[in-house]
């Protein structure tokens, strides 16, 4: 039974085997995303702001936050990036950057134990980040690459994620602090994408006990209908054993898909968030009431 | 299925040029590699030298693929055996283009930078380029400058291509771009660059000709780019 737990000041989150998934909102990240680029570069988070605050509200128990902007000082915007977000979220949050001086800032300003993303198994990434993570006590994604690609073999890339999560417990980093990314490929350009994730996801859980995320999204590049593909994706994933995603909660397509998988994992105890979530909110029952979890009275004071 | 599937069966041998080669393009659009190889072989036993087939069949066929890549009508693994297929008559076609000292439209060494390992975009760039009658060496992923000069070296390209998709690696294009003004041969090839985190400002910072936002662009990039070059030669 491997927990990784993640903090902000005031809440904890747990990612775990038989415990609801954990969705990491993937929003704020200005790969792609021209405007938010250019006004994160000005200077100007308010769109920030705006994303984190949205993406909880749509149930997103943690926040990824990459600040990767061309010619602008990434490590100044990830540690504002943080910073602000902290203090408009209680969620406990995932700090990406490939530059490490950036991951140094985002974690010199973060309240609670973060989610450092990421560690890939090429030896020079392995020793600047383990130390970092170790000394900030966080835990850390570690991406199934090395230094020769992103094999198409999964026998390979479970022996990278091994490695990994070896050389991070020499750093006395316990594995139960290590999220395995097994490295999402899209489907339209690899048809063995999906059952190569779906087979190491298993692998992972059952022989190195390791949680599990990956970037979801990444699966449906170049198709159309895509929310479909990441959602339908997200549930089978979730089938293998996956524990977390980076998603964005606010594709409905993709946020159901995740909440009924949870809830056919068994995850849901009495499936209880499916029905809070689905409830017919203007159906008034016999005696006026709305359901169940409204008849409590208030406690006192 | 249609139950008629089969009487749509055409014989390619049977149709003239003109509608043998619109054929083509259709074929190229549906990824059909064996009706590719097929009708390329009637073509050249038809006395058409390839350079010709290569242009008015295969070319014009990819661009049709390009544009509706392009406008969000073919998606990602229809453009692959589109390019697939491109591929077969290519087979045929090049040891004849060698033979007959035909030039491609251009040539182009394409690669992922040096610390990056993402492939897949820059493969279909590769493939578009292709399309659009390119001659292009992949170097594949990982590429420093060092196998980038011994490329340019050995090629000669039009093009020098280079993909990064991660914050960290994208600044080595710079580097790249900078050894070939040391060695004084940067204004002998037209550079462009490509990948998620790049974007127009990038680009013109270190001093590329072109950012290309995905591989459709990336093909009518290379060949506006091209012609421009050769037109004021």
């Amino acid at each position: 039974m491997t927990e990784t737990i993640l903090s902000s000041a005031t809440r904890e989150v747990v990612i775990g085997f038989d415990r609801p998934f954990v969705m990491i909102g993937e929003r704020i990240n200005p790969t792609g995303r021209k405007l938010l680029a250019q006004e994160m570069k000005d200077g100007d988070f308010s769109r920030v702001e705006a994303d984190a605050i949205a993406q909880v509200e749509a149930g997103a128990h943690m926040l990824d936050v990459n600040a990767g902007i061309p010619l602008a000082d990434e490590p100044a915007l990830m540690a504002r990036a943080i910073k602000l977000v902290q203090s408009v979220t209680d969620v406990p949050l995932s700090i990406d950057s490939s530059i490490i001086e950036a991951l140094e800032a985002g974690i010199e300003v973060y309240e609670g134990k973060p989610l450092i993303n990421s560690v890939t198994g090429e030896d020079e990434v392995l020793e600047r980040v383990l130390p970092l993570v170790a000394k900030a006590g966080a835990a850390v994604v570690a991406i199934s690459n090395d230094e020769t690609g992103i094999s198409e073999d999964p026998d390979v890339r479970f022996a990278v994620a091994k490695r990994i999560v070896e050389r991070a417990a020499d750093y006395g980093i316990p594995a139960s602090d290590v999220v395995v990314d097994p490295l999402v490929m899209p489907i339209g350009a690899m048809g063995t994408a999906g059952q190569q994730v779906f087979a190491l996801v298993r692998r992972l859980r059952d022989e190195l006990h390791v949680n599990t995320t990956c970037g979801a999204s990444n699966v449906s590049f170049g198709l159309p209908n895509r929310h479909a593909v990441t959602g339908t994706f997200l549930s089978m994933a979730i089938g293998a054993g996956m524990t977390s995603a980076i998603m964005n909660p606010m594709h409905a397509e993709v946020k159901t898909a995740v909440t009924a998988a949870d809830v056919l994992a068994g995850h849901d105890l009495n499936c209880a968030s499916w029905i809070a979530s689905f409830r017919d909110p203007n159906a008034t029952g016999a005696g006026g009431r709305r359901g169940r979890g409204g008849r409590r009275r208030a406690a006192p004071g | 299925m249609s139950d008629d599937a089969a009487d749509d069966e055409i014989d390619l041998s049977s149709l003239n040029d003109e509608d043998l080669t619109a054929q083509m393009h259709d074929d190229l659009y549906d990824g059909l590699a064996e009706e590719i190889d097929e009708a390329t072989r009637i073509l050249l036993n038809r006395g058409w030298g390839p350079e010709k087939v290569l242009n008015v069949a295969l070319v014009e066929g990819m661009r049709i693929v390009g544009i509706d890549f392009r406008d969000g009508i073919l998606f990602v693994p229809e453009v692959l055996l589109a390019a697939n297929a491109m591929k077969a008559g290519m087979a045929i076609l090049r040891p004849l283009l060698v033979e007959t000292g035909a030039e491609p439209i251009g040539t182009v060494v394409i690669g992922t930078v040096k610390g990056d390992i993402h492939d897949i975009g820059k493969n279909l760039v590769a493939m578009m380029l292709e399309g659009a009658g390119f001659e292009v060496f992949n170097l594949g992923i990982n590429t420093d400058v060092d196998e980038f000069l011994a490329a340019i070296e050995e090629h000669k390209p039009d093009i020098i291509g280079m993909s990064a998709l991660l914050t960290t690696t994208m600044p080595y294009m710079r580097v790249v771009i900078d050894t070939l003004t040391e060695k004084g041969i940067r204004d002998d090839h037209i550079v462009l660059v490509g990948g998620a985190p790049l974007n127009e400002e990038f680009s013109e910072a270190i001093g590329a000709d072109a950012y290309c936002r995905d591989a459709a662009v990336a093909a009518e990039t290379a060949s506006a780019l091209v012609m421009a070059r050769r037109a004021t030669a």
